[in-house]
């Protein structure tokens, strides 16, 4: 476990950053926010590239900083693997060199995998012999992983490393961070601005704001709240995590979830994968009879756990309770009063089989490495 | 006016090579120690450690060779005890026209080596850090190789501007055929001498293709080394 308590401000009357968390031992922990939250700089404070004025970040109960202890590892014997937004390979080294710096420094008692599993795990085979100038920002992103993966870090930093890539690379580089997390068996710690990616890769959600923690958990149950910015999104609504269960003769995969099953269009693969699926809540209706002659697919009984506001004034959430899963529906208050809901009254979710968009599976590698730009 | 050299001119061309060679082997590892110092330190002495560095570009070459006459003389501070303790004499040696222009060069290589230091991105070193590699290590590893650019441009100009050296060189050193007459100094005695015009067109011609292939050589070699690190 990685236990994290900073206090930092950056000249006398700049930026103050005040956060505690803790983040889980496996999986990813994202911390989201907008640019200028203070994440990186939490980051690089886990890193020992920033050195906070007040704090103790410790990792499985061994302190790596603590001010009152006056305690501080210099980055290189913190056994980190950090993954920047920018890559950072070393442009006079061959990508295969830059593959084994951190491998050769690490101690010799550390186990981890090695060049070739690695090497095969994001796809790195074509780009060995290549110089690092020469490779597409996708390619030096994933090189930037298996050199951090290489180092047999006992932590994965990852500061907004699809940021500076476009939408069709982030796309590229994307499965690799799954296959990654999937595979390392560490604790990553992900820096980043972008739903998509929190919704692809994060088990647990920190959520900054200004400098301050707002809210800590795992995923699904940060975006079943309300009072969170999250919300405020025009995509807010519940990530529901499924497995698959068959796919019909029609085409339609069912995809199962504590408490029922979805009929969706989406291509998930094989029965038993884990994928995720962010339900948003504009696209749920609710009625109060089950629905007959209606092309809607997914027709759920359910119950009104709470009614809360929106964004709008005009528009409530409707927390609703499909055995006991939770998803937000997101309602007009003129909807509320006609139909008199209330909460604990049962109801019908309504969802639209087409309303899903393909999500990165939870373990679901390609079949191919990429072959590259 | 014939092209070939007569033996004591060659022997100017040769002695100029090895005191510019020399003079710049010199000043390598002090140059830069000293950018380092320039470029990442920062401490209340530095505008005046620059200064110092800078000197020897703005203060007349007859003043330097004056001031290592004082300083490195038979009875200097400095001259003195490398006599007694070593037995090197350096007034009036090949050694000693080497080491004047290395004084004169040192600036020139600084400039360079820390503009090369400069170019290094502090990012490559930090992410070396994180996986794994200490202070030394960091810098053999990463920070030499990417600042090798300016190291080599700043050899190659102080190599060219060595063969050239004449105020400090003359007056530490003094003019002597086969010791410390590099090619200016030959070049002088020629246009001091009745009839050596055309030794000193001679020379002149060499001292002038020598400082236009040294400049060639660096600009080439920057070129190569900056689309080597991606950077051109």
């Amino acid at each position: 476990m990685l236990e994290v308590a900073l206090r930092h401000r950056f000249g006398r009357a700049g930026f103050a950053l005040e956060a505690a968390f803790t983040a889980p031992s496996q999986g990813v922990t994202a911390l989201f926010g907008p640019s200028g939250c203070g994440k990186s700089t939490i980051l690089a404070a886990v890193a020992g590239l920033l050195r906070p004025q007040e704090g103790r970040i410790a990792l499985d109960g061994a302190a790596l900083l603590d001010t009152a202890r006056g305690i501080f590892t210099p980055p290189e014997r913190r056994r980190c693997g950090v993954v920047f937004q920018d890559a950072r390979l070393f442009p006079h080294l061959s990508v295969a060199a830059n593959l084994r710096y951190g491998l050769r420094r690490a101690p010799r008692d550390a186990t981890g995998p090695g060049i070739e599993e690695v090497v095969a795990l994001l796809g790195l085979g074509p780009l060995l012999g290549r110089q690092v100038p020469r490779l597409s920002g996708g390619e030096k992103q994933r090189v930037a992983l298996g050199r951090a993966l290489l180092s047999r870090p006992r932590l994965l930093l990852m500061d907004e490393p699809l940021a500076a890539l476009d939408a069709a690379r982030r796309q590229e580089v994307l499965p690799f961070l799954a296959r990654l997390r999937d595979a390392a068996g560490l604790p990553i710690l992900y820096v980043t601005h972008a739903l998509e990616e929190v919704d692809a890769l994060a088990d647990a959600l920190v959520l900054l704001e200004a400098g301050r923690v707002l809210a800590a958990g795992p995923v699904e149950a940060l975006t079943a709240r309300t009072d969170l910015p999250l919300a405020r999104r025009r995509d807010a609504g519940v990530l529901l995590a499924c497995q698959v269960a068959e796919t019909g003769a029609d085409g339609l995969s069912r995809l199962a979830f504590p408490g029922g099953a979805l009929l969706t269009t989406l291509p998930p693969g094989p029965p038993g994968t884990r994928l995720r699926l962010r339900l948003r809540a504009r696209d749920i209706a609710v009625a109060l009879a089950e629905p007959r002659d209606i092309s809607t697919r997914n027709v759920l009984p359910a119950t009104i756990a709470a009614i809360q506001p929106a964004p709008a004034p005009q528009e409530v959430f409707l927390q609703l309770a499909i055995g006991p899963s939770l998803v937000l529906a997101c309602v007009t208050r003129d909807s509320v009063a006609r139909l008199g809901l209330r909460p604990g009254l049962a109801l019908w979710a309504l969802v639209k089989a087409v309303t899903f968009e393909h999500r990165v599976a939870a373990a679901d590698p390609p079949d191919a490495p990429a072959a590259g730009a | 006016m014939t092209i070939g050299l007569a033996p004591e001119e060659w022997q100017a061309v040769r002695l100029s090579l090895e005191v510019a060679a020399r003079s710049v082997l010199v000043n390598l590892l002090p140059a830069i120690a000293a950018a380092w110092v320039l470029a990442r330190c920062r401490f209340p002495g530095r505008l005046l450690l620059d200064a110092l560095v800078h000197l020897p570009l703005v203060v007349p070459p007859v003043v330097v060779g004056w001031a290592l006459l004082l300083l490195f003389g038979v009875r200097g501070p400095i001259g003195a005890p490398l006599q007694e303790w070593f037995g090197l004499r350096l007034v009036f040696t090949t050694a000693g026209a080497a080491l004047a222009t290395a004084v004169m060069n040192f600036p020139l290589i600084v400039r360079a080596v820390r503009l090369g230091l400069e170019a290094v991105d502090p990012g490559l070193e930090a992410a070396a850090r994180t996986l794994g590699a200490g202070p030394v290590d960091r810098f053999l590893t990463v920070t030499l190789p990417l600042m090798s650019p300016g190291i080599l441009a700043g050899a190659v100009t102080a190599f060219a501007a060595g063969l050239g050296e004449f105020g400090a060189v003359i007056t530490f050193a003094s003019n002597i055929p086969g010791e410390t007459q590099t090619l200016p100094l030959a070049i002088y005695a020629a246009t001091q001498t009745p009839g050596g015009e055309a030794t000193a067109a001679r020379l002149a011609l060499i001292s002038f293709a020598l400082a236009v292939c040294g400049l060639l050589l660096a600009e080439l070699i920057a070129r190569r080394m900056h689309r080597w690190l991606g950077r051109g």
